[in-house]
């Protein structure tokens, strides 16, 4: 196994007295995609969360792109974020903000670029997602797929070395859900995106798009490992869980 | 007994956690005070947000103050044979107390409400937690300038909410108690000093640092979705208005030891 973009070594978080992960171990090896499973309140969220370094784990030790994130504080932690994408499940764009605007947020915050370099990258990145002459719509102006996909040519906005996408197909009808998983799946084909960590509830997708799956039952990973040796687990909780007969 | 006792605690810790919270982004705010230069134009936007379009509220306010001011001390004067000191009486309350404070309260509780509902709403759409994602200081890109903006047009709504509610004051002290327009004023610089401005102008410095970061708290800290922002904003023109008097009181008692 090459080099590790992220490592989480005893991970334990609670919110209120609840315990969402309870001791969790978990690798993801660099140019890799690894889709996280796991019921609705699994913590699927929160993992990714930790990753991004948007909460901080009670116990537990976690590194991401080669940084050991635990102790760190929220100024220390923006140069590393600077090499992540985020693609938020409700896509969270700025929503004063027009399309154009969001996508060379993170250019005009961190880069020297020109002007019409900026352009230039914020319309590569939007016809990298299949949207064109949209510059000037606001978020509230696009449907829940645009806004996906916006969400995403932000994301990459950076070109970053590792993406998490929390949800990418929830909400969204059939259609729309094909051509994110096309997309995702094309980026990672097209090498736009190197390493990519997945959560999500949709099992055709996961098993479309990932190299491994990781199952996230009872605040651990259950199981994890290809797809094929996912979907032939012996294993009864995961057995179960495949069976859309395990709850949080 | 021991139900009530239990109330009594998670009320204090809720209490703690709350000032605590304000106290850490007060800290927050210090430390990340110097803004870089594109940054700059949300003060500017600041500026208009929370000076230009309150400038209504300020002059209503403010000149119906001065109004009510005259009418009533006139009336008790005139029981003396004092009423030609009108103006000093009704421009000493209003520079020093009304004006900072009664400015403080209600543009402090309109713009307040105002930050805690955008912030609030960002944070339910996890348009913070995406600057953040980004890997923007969220504190200098959301608050500072909001801090700094406040810190400027608080003193200059003051000073002007205090000359409106001066020309109120003199509009009823001449056409209503036939005092001579020149005397009114002529007392008013005569007993009046510059201290007396400067306290009230100093206090709203104050005011409104206090105003924006009780605003910012509360949209940051709101919880419950929707239903929890509505709840923040109200807690936010409550939190204000009570916070301004209090400091009123300590910053008074500064003020008038210095």
């Amino acid at each position: 196994m090459g080099e590790v973009a992220v490592r989480l070594d005893g991970v334990w978080k609670s919110f209120d007295g609840q315990v969402v992960l309870r001791g969790l171990d978990l690798e993801v090896p660099r140019g890799t995609t690894l889709a996280v499973m796991g019921a609705s309140g699994s913590g699927k969220t929160v993992l990714l969360r930790l990753t991004a370094g948007l909460i901080k784990p009670d116990q537990g030790r976690i590194e991401v792109l080669g940084v050991e994130t635990t102790p760190l504080r929220e100024e220390a932690l923006l140069p590393l974020r600077r090499r992540m994408g985020f693609v938020f499940q409700g896509a969270a764009l700025f929503d004063s903000l027009t399309v154009y605007e969001n996508v060379a947020y993170p250019l005009r915050e961190h880069t020297q670029l020109a002007e019409p370099e900026v352009a230039d990258r914020v319309h590569a990145k939007l016809a990298l997602v299949g949207l064109r002459d949209i510059d000037r719509k606001l978020p509230a102006e696009l449907s829940g797929g645009m806004k996906k996909r916006v969400g995403i040519a932000r994301a990459l906005a950076l070109d970053p070395e590792l993406v998490l996408y929390d949800e990418p197909t929830a909400g969204l009808d059939p259609t729309n859900a094909r051509l994110i998983t096309e997309l995702i799946e094309g980026l990672r084909a097209q090498g736009v995106t190197e390493t990519s960590m997945i959560v999500t509830h949709d099992l055709e997708f996961a098993r479309v798009i990932s190299d491994r799956m990781a199952i996230l039952i009872g605040g651990r990973i259950a199981q994890i490992g290809p797809p094929a040796e996912i979907f032939a687990s012996r294993q009864h909780d995961v057995q179960a869980f495949l069976a859309g007969q395990l709850s949080a | 007994m021991t139900d009530a006792w239990t109330a009594v605690g998670t009320r204090g810790r809720r209490i703690a956690a709350y000032y605590g919270g304000l106290g850490l982004l007060t800290w927050e705010v210090v430390r990340n005070a110097w803004l870089p230069r594109r940054y700059v134009h949300l003060v500017v936007t600041g500026f208009d947000d929370i000076g230009v379009r309150s400038l209504m509220v300020a002059g209503t306010a403010a000149v119906f103050t001065g109004m009510v001011f005259a009418l009533q001390s006139a009336h008790y004067l005139a029981r003396f044979g004092a009423d030609l000191y009108v103006g000093p009486l009704v421009a000493l309350s209003i520079v020093r107390e009304l004006g900072p404070v009664l400015t403080a309260i209600l543009v402090g509780g309109k713009v307040a409400s105002g930050i805690t509902a955008e912030l609030g709403s960002m944070k339910v759409t996890e348009q913070i937690d995406a600057l953040r994602a980004i890997g923007v200081n969220y504190i200098k890109r959301l608050i500072v300038p909001r801090v700094w903006a406040a810190l400027l047009v608080f003193p200059l709504l003051t000073a002007l909410a205090d000359f409106i509610g001066l020309v109120g004051g003199m509009f009823i002290a001449v056409y209503e108690r036939q005092i001579d327009i020149y005397l009114y004023w002529n007392t008013i610089f005569y007993w009046v000093v510059i201290r007396d401005l400067l306290t009230g102008i100093g206090k709203s410095f104050f005011f409104g640092v206090i105003v924006t970061l009780i605003g910012c708290y509360n949209g940051l800290d709101m919880t419950g979705g929707t239903e929890g922002l509505g709840r923040a904003t109200t807690a936010t023109v409550v939190q204000v208005s009570i916070a301004v008097i209090i400091a009123d009181f300590f910053l008074t008692k500064i003020f008038l030891l210095l």
